[in-house]
């Protein structure tokens, strides 16, 4: 296959960027997308050109590293695969394809195709965990879990933090990737005792990074290389509404005296 | 965030203001057209309605200053979300195609702008008669108001077409309001859009029914 592509090219945060056609010649319908980047890379460093730079690691859909803008669909084209996953027999001898970085003021661009995606941990750091005692490790069985909360516990788990969500939604939200966090653990029973604050600390680690809100468009779970579902951003709208109307003040605290 | 202020400054919370004014203005909206299909009882029928909503002063301020109140919450968490929405994204895409968004979803900034239009014409047109093109406004003969002024046909117009913006921002709203307060559930989910396009459909056909029938003659 040939192919003209148009990329992102932007050499540092700073700098100015704008988009640079290439010709990908010979390319192979069997190969991943990042693979025919690869090709296009080869070629650049022979001709003694900066590469392409574009996030990967695992090129198997699970550490959710890659991600990419192609042709205006985050991931691409295919349902339900990241874009290490998409093969370049999705497209036709002759397609242009546009290449672009995941565009949200919370993930501003790093270089090229990469996107500084710390947003997303530090809405981890804000409850995405669950405490636990130290000792000796409690029997696997110490604590029933409903079959119907863990399967739906493991959906939500599923999210490999790629940050689709965000660069499909017209407002740049970032509900659907901490939805899936808040419900996964929310879910199950060793979640409950920090439920509310962790509905609570996410939501509003969300808001201070500056991303848009849900208007309930949909893109996000569509764009998902998972299927993360909305049912999700429900329970978290849920979760956060219940926690806050629950929740104590500071100075009003559980201990009594003050 | 455990303050009412910091409900109101989050993302979530605000959709769940807009969610809430958006349901009591849902069913001030029902109410309101299924009394203004009066008008095809005659006379007697319309003005005798509108001559009962206002005989208690109390009452019709009361529900006027509650409807007042729940338009302006919802269009300044619109209108601070959309601020927010738009400024999340500073650099667009050269290239974004939209996979899933409905057209109704997508026009509900634009669609609500002219709701806000209408509701503002709305109110000097047949509540204070300040706009009265062609004819005398009474303040006791609703039915002699509602047919001089649809019988021209600009005025008519607008009212269908406001409406028309109304059946697309409730398709979406009703809908949108299930999913912000978290009623999301296998069972609920096949039929929470079934539910928004039956209500949106009623309400705006409705009130459609009356500009419509006065244009066409049928009523007079
Ligand atoms: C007759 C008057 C109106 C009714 C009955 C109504 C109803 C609703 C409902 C039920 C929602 C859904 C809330 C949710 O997302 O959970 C909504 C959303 C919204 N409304 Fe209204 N509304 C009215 C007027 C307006 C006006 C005048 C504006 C703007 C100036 C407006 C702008 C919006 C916007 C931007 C949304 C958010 C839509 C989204 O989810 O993206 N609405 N409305
Ligand atoms: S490189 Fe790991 S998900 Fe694509």
């Amino acid at each position: 296959m040939n192919l003209t592509l148009k990329v992102w090219r932007q050499p540092s945060g700073e700098a100015r960027g704008r988009l640079v056609s290439y010709a990908a010649q010979g390319i192979s319908a069997d190969m991943s997308f990042l693979e025919m980047l690869d090709v296009v890379n080869e070629g650049l460093i022979e001709k003694g050109e900066e590469p392409i730079a574009f996030d990967h690691d695992c090129r198997e859909g699970i550490c959710g590293s890659c991600g990419v803008m192609i042709n205006g669909m985050a991931h691409g084209p295919m349902a339900g695969t990241a874009t290490c996953q998409l093969h370049m027999r999705s497209f036709q001898d002759g397609d242009t394809i546009v290449v672009e970085p995941w565009r949200a003021r919370a993930f501003p661009v790093l270089r090229d195709l990469v996107v500084d995606r710390s947003p997303l941990d530090r809405i981890m750091q804000a409850g995405g965990f669950v405490s636990i005692a130290t000792g000796n490790a409690p029997d696997a069985h110490a604590i029933l879990v409903p079959k119907e909360a863990a399967e739906l516990a493991m959906d939500a788990a599923q999210c490999i933090g790629c940050g689709a969500c965000v660069a499909a939604c017209p407002n740049a939200s970032a509900m659907l990737f901490t939805a899936a966090k808040v419900s996964h653990l929310g879910l199950l029973p060793q979640g409950q005792p920090e439920r509310d604050r962790r509905a609570l600390g996410m939501v509003t680690q969300m808001d201070l990074e500056g991303f848009g809100g849900c208007t309930n468009y949909g893109e996000c779970t569509t764009a998902c290389p998972k299927g993360i579902s909305l049912e999700n951003i429900a329970r978290m709208n849920r979760d956060f509404r219940t926690a806050a109307l629950r929740a104590r003040p500071e100075s009003a605290g559980a201990g009594g005296a003050p | 965030m455990s303050t009412p202020l910091g409900f109101a400054q989050s993302t979530v919370g605000r959709k769940v203001i807009m969610a809430l004014t958006g349901l009591l203005l849902v069913g001030f909206v029902m109410g309101h057209m299924a009394g203004n299909l009066l008008v095809f009882n005659g006379p007697e029928a319309i003005n005798g309605w509108g001559a009962l909503l206002k005989r208690s002063a109390l009452v019709l301020w009361t529900v006027r200053i509650t409807l007042l109140v729940a338009v302006g919450l919802h269009i300044w968490a619109a209108l601070t979300l959309t601020r927010l929405n738009q400024a999340s994204r500073p650099v667009d895409y050269a290239r974004r195609v939209p996979q899933a968004s409905t057209l109704a979803a997508r026009l509900m900034r634009i669609g609500g702008v002219l709701l806000l239009a209408f509701i503002v014409f709305h109110l000097l047109h047949l509540t204070t008669g300040t706009i009265h093109p062609g004819y005398e406004f009474s303040h006791t003969d609703v039915y002699g108001n509602v047919v001089s002024s649809f019988q021209v046909p600009w005025v008519a117009l607008f009212y269908i077409v406001a409406m028309v913006a109304l059946l697309g921002h409730l398709t979406h709203g009703i809908w949108s309001f299930f999913q912000t307060m978290g009623w999301s559930h296998p069972r609920l989910d096949t039929i929470r859009r079934t539910i928004a396009t039956v209500i949106a459909l009623m309400v705006s056909l409705g009130f459609i029914a009356i500009p419509a029938a006065i244009l066409g003659g049928v009523l007079r």
